[in-house]
């Protein structure tokens, strides 16, 4: 009875009707300030109301109820690794850097939750150099990454190590999950994070040693070609993306940064809906993670732009498509 | 073996409560899993669910009344059992069987559908009745079963 999700999907079912829908979304970018967005939010229950109302404070409460609502109805937490080693690889790119400078800024702004791993690990394990309490791919990848950056001081190059070791490990994580909602999962976001490695890369004029280097293989996209394309800039690689299945990015890319951004979400929404139907799966419980994930990352685009003052069209740009 | 006729009615009467029974005991446990989850988060949907739930079980039900018939036809119930022939036998065991296996796999694909429509009635309680009909569909292929069986075993 170890993957018998129907008590679990009922339960999501239930969730799914507090997911914010396009509407509500649009009141929160009505709201004129950002105190005034945060307020909204509390009173449609975000955060906790024993924490003191920040935007940080509100994001970091809602991570933290998804994985508790998921972690109460699913016993084997680790068929989410897919999903939280994103997380993981950001505390230990941030750990690794805060023991090279030694910098005292306040944790709660670097470190995110939601990960397999807790950051107070994570930081102990680079201050002390001894990464044998992390899973042993994001130990290795720390340690020698860590050491990379002892000995050039390239922090770039640093996160560009730990980046692919992440994609790299989202991939192996997804494809031996045994579903297949995280099988696609995990394809779509290595194949959309190769594409805008390459394009940055390209951008900023990197050689093609550092792109082959920042690309992690996926079965959908031939890295070669793609490192190769984006050398010659955006075009090259808009050009190559219009003879795979990912066409729809090279008009995107064309369009502007955001729009390609957004794109990148989008299409893992897209593939991902068909799924919250099957209620016999773990599928409509890997679209509502992804779905909270979606609102609380436009939550905080949001609430950044009334932050900054910032027009509203120009956060409604880049907004995702909401699940609901 | 004198009494081959007999075993044979009998196994045809433990058929259809064995069968329709596991069938529905499979149904009502998924279905009522689902149930559950669904009212953790609403328990005001409490009776819309247990309807839900209930209607794979039926075909337990039916798999009883075939074999309580069958029992009482070859006169097992009164104590006394009667005569009966191999072919006499043959012919009980067959006419259970039409509710034995189309309620064991109507339960279970009802139980299935029962989930979906729980799935639907979470999110939209006002569509409880259309929500409902789905699995009720199945029924139609488990009463069409206990007809057959009913009216095969009066018949003999």
């Amino acid at each position: 009875m170890g993957k018998d999700y129907a008590y679990a999907v009922a339960r999501i079912r239930g969730r799914e009707l507090a997911l914010f829908g396009q509407p509500v979304m649009e009141q929160l970018l009505a709201c004129k300030t950002c105190g005034e967005a945060l307020r909204f939010l509390a009173d449609k229950g975000w955060g906790n109301p024993e924490r003191s109302l920040t935007a940080e404070n509100l994001l970091e409460e809602e991570t933290k109820k998804t994985w508790e609502l998921i972690g109460e109805m699913v016993k084997d937490m680790s068929v989410f690794d897919v999903f939280r080693i994103g997380d993981d690889y950001h505390n230990l790119k941030a750990a690794v850097k805060l023991a090279y400078t030694r910098s005292g800024i306040d944790r709660s702004r670097v470190f995110v939750s939601g990960g397999r791993v807790s950051p107070e690990t994570i930081e102990k394990a680079a201050a002390e150099r001894d990464f044998g309490s992390l899973p042993e791919d994001m130990g290795k990848a720390g340690a020698k990454a860590q050491e990379t950056l002892l000995h050039t001081g390239d922090g770039q190059l640093c996160d560009m190590m730990l980046d692919r070791a992440c994609l790299e490990a989202v991939y192996r994580a997804g494809q031996t999950a045994g579903e297949e909602v995280l099988k696609r999962y995990s394809e779509l976001t290595v194949a959309a994070a190769d594409i805008r490695i390459a394009v940055r890369c390209g951008k900023v004029g990197k050689s093609l040693d550092f792109i082959r280097r920042a690309l992690a293989p996926c079965g959908e996209i031939d890295t070669e070609v793609l490192a190769h394309a984006a050398l010659s800039g955006t075009e090259s690689v808009a050009g190559y993306l219009e003879n795979t299945k990912y066409a729809s990015a090279a008009e995107a890319l064309r369009r502007s940064p955001a729009a390609f951004e957004k794109w990148c979400d989008d299409l893992i929404m897209d593939e991902i809906r068909p799924q919250k139907y099957n209620p016999f799966t773990l599928g409509p419980l890997a679209a509502y993670i992804l779905a909270r994930r979606n609102e609380i990352k436009c939550v905080r685009m949001i609430l950044t732009g009334k932050q900054n003052e910032l027009p509203d069209d120009m956060i409604r740009e880049r907004l995702r498509e909401m699940y609901v | 073996m004198d009494n081959v006729g007999l075993i044979l009615a009998l196994a045809g009467a433990v058929s259809a409560a064995l069968f329709a029974g596991i069938g529905s005991a499979y149904g009502v446990g998924l279905a009522g899993r689902a149930g559950a989850g669904a009212i953790t988060e609403n328990p005001d949907l409490f009776s819309k669910v247990l309807i839900l739930q209930l209607l794979p079980g039926t075909q337990g039900i039916y798999g009883l009344l075939v074999a309580f018939v069958t029992l009482s036809q070859i006169g097992l119930l009164g104590g006394g059992a009667s005569e009966i022939t191999a072919g006499q036998g043959l012919m009980y065991l067959l006419a259970c069987l039409p509710i034995a296996v189309v309620g064991l796999i109507s339960a279970i694909y009802q139980g299935q559908t029962s989930v979906a429509a729980i799935g639907v009635v979470t999110k939209k309680p006002d569509q409880f009745g259309k929500a409902m009909l789905f699995p009720a569909m199945v029924e139609t292929y488990a009463i069409l079963a206990l007809l057959i069986s009913i009216l095969a075993v009066f018949s003999l």
